[in-house]
């Protein structure tokens, strides 16, 4: 259960697949228009449940609880080793056969 | 009540706007197919030492120009002797937000703050998002970020998601959303609601920001290396990159010509929910590039004060592989960092520096800043992760889509040329819309203007246009 006040992130249907724009290509218009809106709940609520934030710029959203305390999950990716083999080659190109020192 | 229909809010879009950028473009219209550009450029009424003014309030500009020496040195392996340009970079990744956007963010907030609004809201999933953020950080102004970002079944894009926590990181609400054109409505009425600034990429004041660009590089060039630049290369997505780069220069006194280079992205859709993280280029691809060249009135205001069109030289196109390529190139030779999508420009630099002789400058007039999510090792993971095969080999063999290929050595880098003559004919084909006539004087002068040839070029191409329709019928 996220507290009133606590940081979340909540997700909400803004079309419906029947209300999206005539123009999108097929796959977009057979799924709803969704957002995801990060606020300060404004009472107790536990995921998957409607809840409402306010937000930073102190607008008032509904949706549903997603997570509590959102993080940023990003990073540098798993190794690529082709990459590696490029930045050998491209030094060999540059600097000969042996790496100058 | 009002009505927050998908169709009604859209019916209300120029009204909104109109409230929403604080111009009236309907000043600038002649009832016909062309508008009174220059007459909207001058909206601003700021100067060129002016808008440098506003830049340094917001500590924005003022970059280094930097001589890459061992790319320059490469390149030359590949050309005929003698050829092989001095390659030179702006690295715009030194302003405040970490990209070129800053300057177009700079004088769009200026204006907002000046006008008295409490607020600024943006639709970017690029760096213009924590451009605007800094800026409105700095100004003391709300702001709000309207991100595409996910595809239907969540999985976002990491460049987007590591642009968001940018943005976060400066203060702004992100709002993200999933795939599609529908993002527009959300922001009308974001516009609506809050009645906030629309710091759209496309109104004159964010030009105008990008002309210091061209204007600041061009004075560089002069004192470094006592001359103007040779050629300038801008990555092109909107077009406004490219466009108020030239603009600067021009008022600098430079006609250098400038090139324009762009992701192939060919075959992808760009409104695809299934194709979005398809892409390991959210900016500076074809997917943009080719249709704002073409209709530059599709962006969020009325007129566009991107009009790449009127001032690109040449236009060519390089793969995912080899602007991948050429980031590990500026990392491992020039010992610089800097986020893939800018360095599309300086992958078609290393071509086209072979065309040109020792002697000349060719400037690469921006960098971006990398990072989680944005850095190439990111984007090729992710790539990978989602069925896209990356090998090494020859880039020439890539899909988009489907395949990403890194060259193997320096010598397989391509600039593509795009047919700048088919672009022109499809923008006077566009701005014809359903008109059955030759147009009148003005606006075959607007159209020569508008695709940078003549009215005798334009009125051929209307002729044929019209032939060609009568024969379908």
């Amino acid at each position: 259960m996220a507290k009133q006040g606590d940081w979340v992130l909540i997700k909400s249907t803004i079309l419906q697949p029947d209300q999206r724009a005539p123009q999108v290509p097929g796959d977009t218009a057979g799924v709803p228009l969704v957002q995801w809106v990060k606020g300060r709940l404004t009472a107790d609520a536990d995921i998957g449940q409607p809840a409402q934030v306010i937000t930073r710029t102190g607008r008032l959203v509904s949706g549903a609880l997603v997570e509590e305390a959102p993080a940023y999950r990003h990073s540098f990716g798993s190794f690529i080793p082709e990459l590696l083999k490029v930045q050998e080659g491209i030094r060999r190109a540059m600097w000969g056969g042996e790496d100058r020192p | 009540m009002r009505d927050n229909s998908y169709s009604a809010v859209m019916a209300r879009r120029n009204q909104i706007m109109k409230s929403a950028v604080g111009l009236d473009y309907s000043q600038f219209e002649s009832g016909g197919i062309g508008f009174d550009y220059e007459g909207m450029m001058a909206a601003t009424g700021l100067s060129m030492p002016q808008v440098t003014e506003v830049m340094r309030s917001f500590n924005v500009g003022d970059t280094p120009l930097l001589e890459l020496r061992n790319i320059t040195a490469l390149a030359r392996r590949y050309a005929p002797e003698g050829f092989g340009a001095r390659i030179l970079v702006k690295d715009e990744a030194c302003n405040p937000s970490g990209s070129f956007k800053a300057r177009r963010a700079a004088l769009s907030v200026h204006m907002a703050r000046e006008m008295g609004y409490r607020g600024v809201i943006t639709a970017t999933s690029g760096n213009y998002g924590a451009a605007v953020v800094s800026c409105c950080a700095k100004a003391g102004l709300k702001c709000i970020v309207v991100q595409e970002c996910y595809d239907s079944r969540g999985v976002g894009q990491p460049e987007i998601i590591e642009k968001a926590r940018k943005c976060e990181a400066l203060g702004a609400e992100v709002v993200q959303l999933s795939v599609g054109p529908e993002l527009f409505y959300v922001f009308l009425r974001l516009l609506e609601d809050t009645g906030y600034f629309n710091a759209s990429l496309y109104t004159p004041y964010g030009i105008q920001g990008v002309e210091s660009l061209g204007y600041e590089l061009t004075e560089q060039c002069r004192q470094k290396f006592g001359r103007a630049p040779d050629m300038v290369v801008a990555t092109n997505a909107g077009g406004g990159n490219l466009t108020g780069t030239a603009r600067g220069m021009q008022k600098a006194g430079c006609g250098a010509p400038v090139v324009a280079a762009s992701v192939d992205l060919k075959g992808l859709h760009m409104a695809s929910d299934t194709q979005f993280n398809r892409k390991s280029f959210t900016t500076g691809h074809t997917g943009f590039g080719m249709p704002f060249s073409t209709w530059p009135d599709r962006s969020d205001v009325p007129r566009s004060a991107a009009r790449p069109l009127r001032y690109m030289e040449r236009y060519v196109t390089l793969t995912q592989g080899e602007v991948f390529y050429m980031t590990e190139m500026l990392s491992i030779l020039e010992g610089m960092e800097r986020g893939p999508a800018g360095n599309t420009s300086l992958a078609a630099a290393f071509c086209l520096a072979r065309e040109l002789p020792q002697d000349a400058l060719l400037v690469v007039q921006e960098t971006e800043y990398t990072g989680a999510g944005k850095h190439q090792n990111a984007q090729l993971a992710f790539a990978r992760e989602h069925g896209i095969t990356l090998r090494v080999g020859d880039p020439a063999e890539q899909v988009p889509g489907q395949s990403i290929v890194l060259p193997e050595h320096p010598g397989q880098l391509r600039a593509a040329e795009v047919d700048l003559n088919r672009l022109r004919r499809s923008l006077i084909h566009r701005a014809l819309t359903d008109s059955k006539d030759m147009p009148g004087e003005a606006d075959l002068a607007f159209l020569a203007a508008e695709t940078r040839t003549s009215p005798a070029f334009v009125r051929q191409v209307i002729t044929q246009l019209l032939e060609d329709d009568n024969e379908t019928k």
